[in-house]
């Protein structure tokens, strides 16, 4: 072997190394939203919640092993000289051991990328469970986290990262979106599903005027906590190895999340008096989901300014359920849509020069042509998502799997759908809620 | 004998101890219970979200006494769980048939 030879060979398994702490740090993120989503929701119903997320662990890891990562990364099955939107299915089957085992897919053994990837799977389809807390059937959640992630998570991640029509280069035939670790893929993805089945669940009983504050506010910081460190591998592991990219990816992360971060809890300082625990929270996820897409595309101080951006507009975004008149219970479409589509419009504004095929970002002179591809790739998700789950939720609904019982959600779906409880003491609920806007109301004492 | 009950805001509960102690009082029963009165509670937003936060954390007091000590009792107890700000809570008397301490079967004044 020449020096170079034993050079390669060291920075291959370098680039191994790091992926494989990636994909155990990604998969962190799920039981942290488990905590994160948990601590948001009512006491009556936090195991049915922290379940939804563990079960997509369980679920989707399996589906992505036989049949998911195939169809998302399997060869381009091209329309003609259009980039489609689906790989081949049968080509990475998980069944085919000795040739996965012996295979390579982007410099690494294809079985470290399968791993990678297979967490991004379980997130995404755990995020939509955000929209729906508290009033669906858990067999109703199964049925739908497997039909969406096979109708439209893998056709998604393929049209974004496998060669399909969204990421594939012009030159190609695609739309050469920019979405370097999961904006549209995951994000807008998760999030217009959950605004379809927030949509087909309907409200929770009593929404929005009863009390529906959050149950324990430390679990929320809690999971943020383990989102934002779980994260860095979402994002610098996307580069696949150990290099330049990782390192900018790595920093950009920190600082447009710490930004977002401060950008939240001013705008609820602002509006409603005070900073809370909840908002640097929520401010955190925003700006994570905000800097997923545009990570190594962009300058430090353009992805603090992003970070300011997205925390600001997703904490003023939330509020948009109360005039829309759907519950989504924990804010998927204000953190998550708003937030994936801030990151991936950013790229097309203020992407670093190169970024692109399409041209450069506007800052850099490019004009808004890469703004209009990053625009159609993110609404190309956003409605096939949205259409997908809208339609399995009907499906569901129309066969009675999908809304619990009023009594049952009256009485928590813990008790009803799991035989568990949170916590062995009863807490009678103590507080009733009035809305985004409304005045409180409050009876009279005794 | 009387019941005495007092409401008052969990951080005067060592004052009203003390004051009871320095009555005499010899022991005395204490929970953590929930209410409102005038106070009416506070309210708590949350991703922008008000919510009323009605039944605020107060200590329930009980001692059971000899109802010839009854006005100073009750005076010592006010007084302490006094800071003057809304929410202090309130102090109730209740006249009481029989007592009786459960380990030596006394009963009336001898069972307080």
């Amino acid at each position: 072997m020449t020096p170079d030879d034993v050079a390669a060979a060291a920075a291959a398994q370098t680039n191994t190394t790091w992926i494989l702490v990636s994909s155990a740090l990604v998969l962190l993120m799920t039981p942290g939203l488990a905590f994160f989503y948990g601590g948001l929701n009512r006491a009556k119903s936090v195991v049915n919640m922290m379940m939804m997320s563990f079960s997509a662990i369980g679920l989707i890891s399996i589906l992505w092993l036989f049949y998911g990562f195939s169809a998302a990364f399997g060869d381009d099955q091209a329309l003609g000289d259009t980039p489609g939107f689906i790989g081949n299915v049968s080509q990475y089957l998980g069944t085919k051991h000795e040739e996965l085992a012996a295979a390579e897919f982007i410099g690494l053994p294809l079985y470290v990328f399968m791993a990678f990837q297979m967490m991004f799977a379980v997130i995404t389809v755990a995020l939509i469970s955000g929209a729906i807390s508290d009033r669906v059937k858990f067999i109703g959640w199964l049925i739908f986290s497997a039909a969406w992630f096979t109708l439209a998570y893998v056709p998604i991640a393929h049209m974004v990262w496998g060669g399909g029509l969204i990421g594939a280069s012009p030159e190609d035939g695609g739309l050469g979106v920019k979405d370097f670790a999961g904006g549209t893929a995951v994000h807008i993805n998760a999030g217009a599903a959950a605004i379809a089945l927030a949509i087909v669940a309907g409200k929770r009983a009593g929404w929005p005027s009863g009390s529906f504050k959050p149950h324990n506010v430390p679990f929320v910081a809690l999971g943020a906590g383990l989102l934002w460190f779980g994260w860095f591998g979402f994002n610098a592991g996307s580069e696949g190895g150990v290099d330049g990219v990782t390192a900018l990816a790595f920093l950009n992360t920190q600082v447009a999340t710490a930004a977002a971060l401060l950008g939240w809890i001013i705008v609820e300082w602002i509006k409603n008096g005070k900073p809370t625990l909840v908002g640097a929270s929520s401010g955190a996820v925003a700006g994570l989901v905000a800097i997923t897409p545009s990570c190594a595309f962009l300058s430090p101080l353009w992805s603090v300014v992003l970070g300011l951006v997205a925390g600001a507009g997703c904490a003023l975004a939330v509020g948009l359920k109360y005039l829309l008149k759907f519950d989504d219970s924990l804010d998927v479409f204000g953190v998550h849509f708003v937030g994936g589509w801030i990151g991936t419009l950013w790229i097309g504004l203020f992407a670093l020069p190169e970024t692109s095929e399409v041209g450069e970002s506007l800052i850099e002179g490019g004009g808004v042509t890469m703004l209009g591809h990053q625009a159609a790739g993110a609404a190309i998700a956003s409605v096939w998502s949205f259409v997908v789950a809208l339609v399995i939720g009907f499906i569901l609904k129309s066969v009675g799997l999908f809304r619990a019982k009023p009594e049952h959600e009256d009485g928590g779906l813990d008790a009803h759908q799991h035989g568990e409880s949170a916590y062995d003491t009863f807490t009678p609920p103590v507080t009733t809620g009035s809305g985004a806007h409304a005045a409180p109301s409050v009876p009279a004492g005794v | 004998m009387k019941l005495v009950t007092a409401v008052i805001k969990p951080h005067q509960l060592e004052a009203v101890k003390e004051a009871l102690h320095a009555m005499g009082v010899s022991g005395m029963t204490v929970s953590e219970v929930q209410g409102y009165g005038r106070q009416k509670g506070h309210t708590e937003v949350y991703r922008g979200a008000e919510y009323t936060v009605e039944f605020l954390p107060k200590i329930r007091i009980d001692v059971l006494i000899d109802e010839i000590d009854v006005d100073k009792i009750v005076d010592a107890v006010v007084n302490a769980a006094r800071t003057g700000k809304i929410g202090d809570g309130k102090v109730w008397v209740t006249a009481v048939d029989e007592v009786v301490r459960v380990r030596t079967g006394e009963r009336g004044l001898d069972a307080l």
